[in-house]
C-alpha cells in the first residue's frame, strides 16, 4: 500500500500519468518542510502578507446571549483576501517556485480558495488558471471578478453538476495534460498523497495559534473546538494541535443543505460510506453502485460529496464529532453573527457558528468554545438576500 | 492468467472501446456482436462512472448519457450473461465502481459472465494490490497502465504486467489527437526488456493511417473516443457505422 494512510484512508489513486509528479512533490515537500529558509520565507509572508497571526477575540455579546460556555472566534476571516485558505496557497505556491514551476492551477466552490492562489500567484509572479463550476460562477461572481482583477484565467466547468466536485475533476484532468511548468495548488486536506498532509501542515497554524492565546487569556485549554467541513482544510487546522489533548472535543460542522434525510445534503459523514474517489479513500456521498452523488448546500464551499481522508480516520477512532447543519441553521447563524457581533461570517463558517448556537447554552460557565470563522462574509451577502427572498444589486 | 496475450500471437490486435449502455445496454450488446465479426481481437467495455477523471470530454459525455438511461453495474453483469463472443472481452472502470460492489464479488461475476481483465485508470502501481490479489484468484488480468512519464517506473510496473500493456500514448485524459508527438518507439522498447507481455497504444488514435503507424511500433491498437463519437453521432443507428469503422481500423493494421 502507499504512503499518505491515516487509518484505510487516503492513498495515492490517480492515474499513472500523475504519479511521477505527485511523488516529486512528496519529495520537495519532505525537503523544504524541514528547511530552515523556507519556513522563515513562508513565515514573513503569513506575517506580513497575510496578517497572521489571526486574532482570538472573544465574544462578549454571544457568551452573554447564549447563557454558557464563553465563546472565542478564531478570526481567519480577517487574513488577507478574507479566509483562511490564503495560509495553504502561500505555502504551496511558494513550494511550487522552489520547484521551478511557473504556472499554477486550481479548483475553488465558493471562490475563496481560487481568490486566495490568484492572490498568490500574482504576489509570486506566476501564471494562473482557475476551475470554477458553472453554478458556482453565477453564486459566487464577486469573486470570479476578484480573480480576474488579480491575473487569473477562470475556467467554467459545466461537466457533472457544475460545482466544486466537477472542479477538481477538470483540475486533475488539466494537471496530467501540463505538469512540468504547473503545480496544483489544491484547496482542501484532500485529493493523493502528499495534498492531505501538506494542505493540514499548512493550515495547523491555526490550532497552533489558539493554543498559545487561550492560554495566554484563559491560562487552559478548550473544552472543544469547532469549525466548519467541507474537504476539511480550516477544521483540521483547528484540530491538529489538540488532538492529542484528549480533554479538548474537536467538532466539525458538515453542510445538511435541506437535511441529512433529503437528496439535497453535502453532509458526507452523516450520510456517506466508504469510497475511492479524487485520489483518495474517503468517506463520499455515492449510491450503492458507487456513483458519486451530485450533492447539496447553500454554501459553494462545502458542497461536496467528500470529506478529507485525516477527518475520516479522526471519525473512526471516534476523536472528532461530526454534526450536520442546515441551511436554514447556517443563515440564522449568518444573520445572528452579524448583529451580535458585528462580524458578518462566511456562509460556510456560519455552520460551525450555529453548532455553538446549539451547544453553548447548554454547557457550564466554565466551558471554553472555540470556534474558527474560516471566512467573511461579503461574498454571501446577496445570495443570503436572495434566500430571504430579497433581492439587492451587487 | 487469461487468454488475453494469446491473442497477439495472431498479429497486431485491433481493441475498440465503448461504453456499455450508450446509447442503450442492447445496442452495447449488439455492438459487442457487431465488433467481434469485423475483426476485434479484443473488445474493451466501460462500465459507467458518475466522475470519470482520466476521461476527455467525449467519453465524459457517454458515461452522462448511459447513467442517464439507468445503467448500473448489475445491469451490465445481466446484459453480457446473454452474450457469447470468443473475442476476449475487457471491462474499464474506476475504482469506486469495483470497491462499492465489492472487489471480490464483483471479480468473480465479471469472470462468470466472461470478463477476462480489467483496466483501472485510477489505480496506479502502488495501489493495485487491493484489486489485483482478487483478479489473480480469479483468473482475470488485471492490465497495468505506462504512461510517457513513467520512465524510471516503466520497469517496475512492466515486470508485473498482466495479459497487455496499456500504453498511454501521450500525457492528458482520452480523445482524438491529431499528432501523437511522445516518443512511443523508446518507450515500448524500455517495457519489452523487462517483460514479454504484449504492448498495445491508446489514447488519441482514430485514423487508419495512425493505427497503422501505432501498430508498427506496438503489438495492438486501442481505441475509444473516435468510436464513442460514432456512438453520439448515430445513436441507435450506431451499429453498421462502427461495424465499417473496427472493418476499416483492423485492415489498416493488418
Amino acid at each position: 500500500m502507499s504512503n499518505g494512510r491515516f487509518g484505510v484512508h487516503g492513498g495515492q489513486y490517480i492515474p499513472e500519468t500523475l504519479m511521477k509528479t505527485v511523488i516529486e512533490l512528496e519529495q520537495a515537500y519532505e525537503f523544504y518542510k524541514n528547511d530552515e529558509n523556507f519556513n522563515k520565507e513562508l513565515e514573513e509572508l503569513l506575517n506580513n502578507y497575510a496578517n497572521r497571526p489571526s486574532r482570538l477575540y472573544y465574544a462578549k455579546r454571544m457568551t452573554e446571549n447564549l447563557g454558557g460556555a464563553k465563546i472565542y472566534l478564531k478570526r481567519e476571516d480577517l487574513n488577507h483576501t478574507g479566509a483562511h485558505k490564503i495560509n495553504n496557497v502561500l505555502g504551496q505556491v511558494l513550494l511550487a517556485k522552489k520547484m521551478g514551476k511557473t504556472r499554477v492551477i486550481a479548483e475553488t466552490g465558493a471562490g475563496q480558495h481560487g481568490v486566495a492562489t490568484a492572490t498568490a500567484a500574482a504576489l509570486m509572479g506566476m501564471e494562473c488558471v482557475v476551475f470554477m463550476g458553472q453554478e458556482d460562477i453565477e453564486r459566487q461572481a464577486l469573486n470570479v471578478y476578484r480573480m480576474r482583477l488579480l491575473g487569473a484565467t477562470v475556467n467554467s466547468v459545466t461537466s457533472g453538476t457544475a460545482t466544486l466536485k466537477d472542479a477538481v475533476s477538470e483540475t486533475m484532468r488539466e494537471w496530467t495534460k501540463r505538469m512540468d511548468d504547473t503545480h496544483y495548488v489544491l484547496g482542501s486536506v484532500m485529493g493523493p498523497h502528499p495534498f492531505p498532509m501538506m494542505v493540514r501542515d499548512f493550515q495547523a497554524v491555526i490550532s497552533k495559534e489558539i493554543k498559545q492565546q487561550i492560554l495566554e487569556l484563559e491560562g487552559r485549554l478548550p473544552t472543544a473546538v469547532l469549525a466548519c467541513v467541507g474537504g476539511g482544510s480550516n477544521a483540521i487546522g483547528t484540530f491538529y494541535h489538540f488532538i492529542e489533548d484528549k480533554e479538548v472535543r474537536l467538532i466539525g460542522c458538515e453542510a445538511a443543505g435541506r437535511g441529512v434525510n433529503t437528496a439535497q445534503t453535502a453532509a458526507t459523514i452523516a450520510t456517506g460510506s466508504l469510497g475511492i474517489f479524487h485520489g483518495m479513500k474517503s468517506y463520499f456521498c455515492q449510491d450503492e453502485y458507487g456513483q458519486i452523488a451530485p450533492v447539496y448546500s447553500i454554501s459553494a464551499g462545502l458542497d461536496y460529496p467528500g470529506i478529507g481522508p485525516e477527518h475520516a480516520d479522526l471519525y473512526d477512532q471516534k476523536r472528532a464529532e461530526y454534526v450536520a447543519i442546515t441551511d436554514d441553521e447556517a443563515v440564522e447563524a449568518f444573520e445572528y453573527l452579524s448583529r451580535m457581533e458585528g462580524i458578518i461570517p462566511a456562509i460556510e463558517s456560519a455552520h460551525a457558528i450555529a453548532q455553538v448556537m446549539k451547544i453553548a447554552g447548554t454547557m457550564d460557565k466554565e466551558d471554553i468554545l472555540v470556534v474558527t470563522v474560516s471566512g467573511r462574509g461579503d461574498k454571501d451577502c446577496a445570495q443570503i438576500a436572495r434566500y430571504k427572498g430579497e433581492e439587492i444589486y451587487e | 492468467m487469461s487468454k488475453i496475450s494469446d491473442v497477439f500471437k495472431k498479429g497486431k490486435a485491433f481493441i475498440p472501446f465503448v461504453t456499455c449502455g450508450d446509447p442503450s445496454l442492447m445496442i452495447t450488446r449488439e455492438l459487442i456482436y457487431a465488433m467481434s465479426e469485423a475483426g476485434a481481437d479484443i473488445i474493451e467495455l466501460g462500465i459507467p462512472f458518475s466522475d470519470p477523471t482520466a476521461e476527455g470530454p467525449v467519453i465524459q459525455e457517454a458515461n452522462k448519457r448511459a447513467l442517464a438511461t439507468g445503467v448500473t453495474t448489475d445491469k451490465v453483469f445481466e446484459m453480457l450473461e446473454t452474450v457469447s463472443v470468443d473475442t476476449p472481452l475487457v471491462f474499464m472502470t474506476y475504482a469506486n465502481v469495483l470497491f462499492s460492489y465489492g472487489i471480490e464479488r464483483f471479480v468473480i461475476r465479471a469472470k462468470e459472465v466472461g470478463i477476462q481483465g480489467i483496466i483501472l485508470p485510477d489505480i496506479p502501481y502502488e495501489e493495485k494490490e487491493e484489486f489485483e490479489v482478487e483478479c489473480q484468484k480469479h483468473g482475470v488480468d488485471f492490465i497495468s497502465l505506462i504512461a510517457p512519464n513513467s520512465k524510471e517506473r516503466t520497469q517496475m510496473i512492466a515486470k508485473q504486467a498482466e495479459g497487455f500493456v496499456y500504453c498511454v500514448s501521450s500525457l492528458g485524459v482520452t480523445g482524438v489527437r491529431t499528432t501523437i508527438q511522445t516518443n512511443l518507439d523508446e518507450m515500448i522498447q524500455t517495457i519489452k526488456q523487462y517483460t514479454d507481455t504484449p504492448c498495445a497504444i491508446g489514447f488519441g488514435i482514430s485514423a487508419p493511417d495512425q493505427a497503422k503507424a501505432m501498430s508498427q511500433i506496438s503489438d495492438g491498437v486501442i481505441v475509444g473516443s473516435a468510436i464513442v463519437k460514432l456512438c453520439q453521432e448515430h445513436k441507435e443507428n450506431c451499429v453498421p457505422y462502427i461495424k465499417d469503422y473496427v472493418l476499416a481500423m483492423k485492415n489498416a493494421i493488418k
